[in-house]
Order: structure tokens, then sequence, then C-alpha cells
């Protein structure tokens, strides 16, 4: 156990960590603003990774050249899951959003296999390949780039939420719907873009993900869980408390997965989740 | 006062519909006798998952719909009954019979470990944690050694058909009476449960907790006795899945599609209704056993599509199930006054 190793897990865990605050600032920004936790964020990761790997092998595009398709196809996933499911639960009890939400996950995910088969596919030699030695500390470049963008979306996302017209129109109906609909914002039609931004989040990450991750039906489970505690650890609603919790997330599972034993990364960061919603249940930058 | 107590004490604990009582002893007798007519092992096969679909679901409506927290791991439980019984019938030879409160008493005391500290927790996260546990448990049943590891239990045969070690190698017949008998017991104490003060205490945590607190309700008290209930009626249909299977392994009871379709079924049926499990589980149980004859073998998971859509569509058009369909009269106990 040298220090090179435990510098090694600290980078790798920060660059998964990213990509966790991505995701994770994708569900934040939904919940905030309609109070629905959703449970289908994994699939649609799943789906984002899909729609890079089958333009790279029908098209012959790079996962680096289909991010924007990816988005924009991620983006109307959103925009239909809130028209035909999300539309209808907005008032219902919790407990139906969640069935609703949990029904639609166990519905893209079996379609998935059926139409794709459980097989694990990965797309070969994409542009990014190869790796940085830095003194004794590898860094994979797909992986770096990966990361990389998912920070520069998380502050896109960050600076269009805080800053823009729309944003700022997101964050009234996230506030007081009521009030934010009396002013004049609409927010059937605001709900339509938290979920298009929401899910395109996940299209940035998903689409740069395909560069080296395998690709499988099953592979937003976990990622969503991530996802969740990351939401839950930065409290419920903030985005920057994702950005924290998401390198929090990664750096407890590399770390976790070195120190004690790699097969129970998923404790770790189970043990993190209940610390946090116990001792802190608004999370760490949470507004609740 | 006293006049208000004393006829609501003189009212019968049982529903003076007749009609209703008649029905329900109809529908009993019916059960216990349908396997003397000869049914192939089919259909026993498929009325033994009903009632265990069933009881399953109602073990997830007392968490879900009596106390209103969900629980989207409820399938952890199944499987520590499941291991539970088996483990101890094949290393010590003890009779599932003893070994069934084995399991229960494992569940009920994770359920406690589990629930003191989630379920300060509510809503959405109990939710997530709850989902955090389900695939927790798979995880270390996967890696654990004592028990298999990845490839599991197998149980270790009998001989003979041996009511002691309850396995039944010949017939289904057995199975189907002792998995009727389990539902019959477990719907008719959720029935005095949903009945009693208990039952209205948890009601009342679920529709408002603050006004439940102010009647000196303790709300997170209440909702860790509902959820040791509950992991109670799950463990034993783990525990006698085990031993009508005859082979478990994580993938098997720990597998997330158990969580899945006990709140399918319950959704679907009516949640927070003693009657809705059994309803939802007479309609899906055999779509799935349907589906998975005609459609099978296809490698896609066509039985979880329409899980999935069926889910959906209830949460739209009928939050409250398909139980609603019927006039509340029938269901309820006539007012005296």
């Amino acid at each position: 156990m040298t220090s090179e190793i435990i510098i090694q897990a600290i980078v790798t865990g920060l660059m998964m960590g990213l990509i966790y605050a991505l995701i994770a600032a994708g569900l934040s920004l939904i919940f905030g603003l309609m109070e629905i936790v959703n449970f289908a964020h994994g699939e649609h990761l799943m789906l984002s990774m899909f729609s890079s790997f089958w333009l790279w092998s029908l098209f012959g595009l790079d996962p680096l050249f289909s991010i924007p398709i990816t988005i924009l196809l991620l983006a109307f996933c959103g925009v239909i899951t809130h028209y035909f499911l999300i539309r209808y639960i907005l008032k219902a009890k919790m407990l139906i959003q969640i069935c609703a939400t949990f029904g639609l996950s166990i519905f893209i995910r079996s379609i998935a296999q059926l139409l794709w088969t459980p097989d694990f596919r990965n797309v070969d030699k994409p542009l990014l390949e190869g790796r940085i030695e830095i003194g004794s500390v590898f860094i994979g470049q797909p992986q770096l780039y990966a990361s990389l963008v998912c920070l520069i979306a998380f502050f896109g996302l960050y600076w269009f939420v805080t800053k823009t017209e729309t944003g700022l129109a997101l964050q009234a109906t996230a506030q007081d719907r009521h009030a934010a609909e009396i002013l004049g914002i609409p927010s059937n039609k605001m709900f339509a873009i938290g979920w298009a931004i929401g899910l395109g989040c996940v299209g940035v990450a998903g689409g740069m993900m395909a560069n080296y991750f395998f690709i499988f039906t099953d592979v937003g489970i976990n990622f969503a869980l991530f996802a969740f505690v990351a939401v839950a650890l930065g409290g419920f609603g903030s985005i920057i408390g994702c950005l924290y919790a998401g390198i929090i997330i990664g750096l407890v599972e590399s770390l976790g997965g070195l120190l004690i034993d790699p097969s129970f990364k998923l404790l770790y960061v189970f043990a993190i989740y209940l610390l946090v919603v116990i001792y802190k249940p608004q999370g760490l930058f949470g507004r609740y | 006062m006293d006049t208000k107590l004393e006829i609501a004490k003189s009212e019968p604990i049982w529903n003076t519909n007749n009609k209703v009582i008649s029905i329900i002893t109809g529908l009993i007798i019916l059960l216990f006798v349908l396997p003397v007519f000869g049914m192939n092992s089919f259909y026993l096969h498929l009325f033994i998952m009903i009632f265990m679909h069933a009881v399953m679901a109602q073990s997830w409506n007392v968490i879900a719909g009596f106390s209103g927290q969900i629980s989207l791991g409820h399938g952890a439980f199944f499987g520590i009954g499941a291991y539970a019984t088996s483990f101890f019938y094949m290393e010590y030879g003890i009779t599932p019979w003893v070994s069934i409160f084995f399991g229960m008493f494992v569940s009920a005391i994770f359920a406690v470990l589990i629930g003191i500290p989630m379920l300060r927790l509510s809503g959405h996260y109990f939710a997530i944690a709850t989902l955090l546990i389900g695939i927790s448990f798979q995880v270390v049943f996967q890696r654990w050694d004592l028990v298999g590891a990845a490839s599991g239990l197998w149980v270790t045969m009998t001989p003979e058909d041996s009511w002691s070690a309850l396995q039944f190698h010949r017939s289904k017949v057995p199975y189907y009476y002792v998995f009727l008998i389990f539902f019959l017991i477990t719907f008719f104490l959720v029935w005095l449960l949903s009945r009693s003060k208990l039952g209205y205490r948890l009601r009342a945590v679920r529709d408002d907790p603050q006004a439940a607190l102010s009647l000196c309700i303790n709300v997170s008290n209440y909702k860790i006795i509902a959820y040791v209930i509950s992991a109670m009626i799950m463990a034993p249909m783990g525990s006698l899945f085990a031993q009508y299977i005859l082979i478990i392994d994580p993938d098997r009871v720990f597998n997330i599609e158990i969580s899945i379709i006990v709140l399918l079924i319950t959704v679907l049926g009516g949640i927070g209704n003693v009657w809705g499990p059994i309803i939802g589980a007479a309609i899906l149980v055999p779509i799935s056993e349907y589906s998975r004859i005609y459609l099978g073998g296809t490698g896609g998971a066509v039985d979880l599509i329409f899980y999935g859509l069926i889910l959906m569509i209830i949460c739209i058009f009928r939050p409250n199930g398909l139980i609603s369909f019927i006039p509340k009269d029938i269901l309820e106990r006539k007012k005296q006054r």
C-alpha cells in the first residue's frame, strides 16, 4: 500500500464522482421542480448509452461526435415522459408518484432487454483511447475527458439555472408553482423544460461514458442508486450540493474499495447515505 | 359518551352483511376441495403461486398501505426467510416447521435493526434507503461462503415424501394445502390487524403524522411495529418457497423482481385495503405464468414489460386500485345506528 496507489484511487474516485454529480444534478433539478423522484433515472442513462452505441455501430459516428444527438434524444425522451406520465400524477399521493416512476423504470429496462438482449456491448476503438501517465499515476483518457465534460456541463447547468431567464423561471416554479403562474410562467411548460434539461444532463454523462464503459441493459441501476444517494446527500433540490456529494461518493467508493474490499462498494456508499440522512436529513446543502 | 361506547362494543366484530360472509365461506370451502377434483400440476402450481404472492403482497401492504412507508427492497425479508430455513435444515437437520419461526425471528430482528435508524426517515428517503438495502442483501449473500455464496443452497432432498421435512416429490397437493393454510391465516390476522386499535393508529400515522403525534401516538415506534409485522409475514413465504423449489440462490430469492411484484400486486389490487392483494395476485400471477409459457424462451422479460405498463396505467387512472370498482357498501361493515 504505497502512497501512489492511494493517489491513484483518489484520482479515479474524483473522475467517477464528477460523472455521478452530473447524473445527480439532473435528478435533483427534476425533484426540485415538482417534488417527484425519477426512479427511472438509471434507465434513462442506459438509453443514452445505447443511443451512443447504436449511432456508433449503425452510422459509424464516434461517441464524442454523437453527444449532441444523444442529448437531444434524451431531452425529447424527458418531454415525452412528462407529457404521457408525469403530467397525470403531479397531484397524486407520493406513494403513487413513486410507483409510477418505478413502473416506468421497469418498463424501459425490460423493453430494452427484449429489443437488444441483455448482452454486454462496448464501443470498439473510439477516438478517445489510451492513457496519460503522470509520475506513477495512470489516468485513462476517456475517463479524464468524460469527467471534464461532465464538470463543464455541470457548470453550464448551474449557469443556466442561476443566470438565464428560463433558469430563473424554473427556480420560481420550483419555489412556488402558483405564484409563478400568476406572474405568467406556465408551470406545465416549465416542468417539460425541467425534464428535458434533467435528462439532457444524463445524455451528456451517458454519451461520454459510452467511450469506455460496458453498455448493457442493467447498467443504470448502480448509477441511479449512487445518484439517489448523491441527491439525498447534497440535499434534495440543491444543484451545487450534487457536485460535492458526487465527489464524496466517488471518493468513498474508490477508497473503500481499495482499503477494505472492492466487492462491497455499494455498502460503503450506503453507510454514508444512512449517516447523512439520519444526522442531517436536509442533506449537506439542502433547502428543506 | 358511555352509551356510544356501549353501542360500539355491542357491534359484532364480523361483517354483518350475510351475503359477503357466505361468499367468503363458499370460496374458502371451494379452495379446500379443489384439488380433490384432480387438478393437473400446472393449475396446482398456479394456485400455489397465487397464494404465495398474495401473502407477500399483503406483507408489503402492511408497511406501505397501512403505515404509508414505501419499501422498495422488501425482497430482502423473503430471502432471509428462505436462507434461514434452508440453512438450519441443512446444517442442523431442524425441521422446516420449526425453522420457519427462525426465519420469522431473524427477519424481525433485521426489521428492527433496519427500522430503528431508517424509519425516522420518511417518504423518498425511506424508499431510496430500502432500495439500497434490498440490493445490499443480495451483494452480501452473493459473497458469503457460509451460505454457498453465489451458487446458493441446494436443500438436501429426502428420499420419500415427508411432512416433517416438508418435501413432497410425487404431488403438489400437500404444498397446495400448506400454502393455502398460511394464506388463510395471514389474511385473517391482517384483517384483524386492520380493524384493531393498532391498525387505526397505523393509518393515522400514514394519513397525518403530525396529528397522530399530537394524539400521543409515537409515530416512529408504530412505523417500526408495522415494519416488523410486515417482515414476519414475508419471511415464512421465503421459507416455504425454498422448500417448494428446493434450491435457492441470491439471484433468485433476493431478486429485485420480488420487491417489484409485491408492490405491483398491491397497487393493482388496491393499496391499503386488506382484500387488494388477493385481487392483484389473482390477476397478475396468471398473466405472469401464462406469458412465461407462451412468450418465454424469447430471452426477453416480456412479463416485466406488462408489469411496468400496468403499474403506470393504474397509477394514472386508478390510484386506488381495482378494488375501487367494487361499491363501497359491500366492503364495509354496516353501521348499526
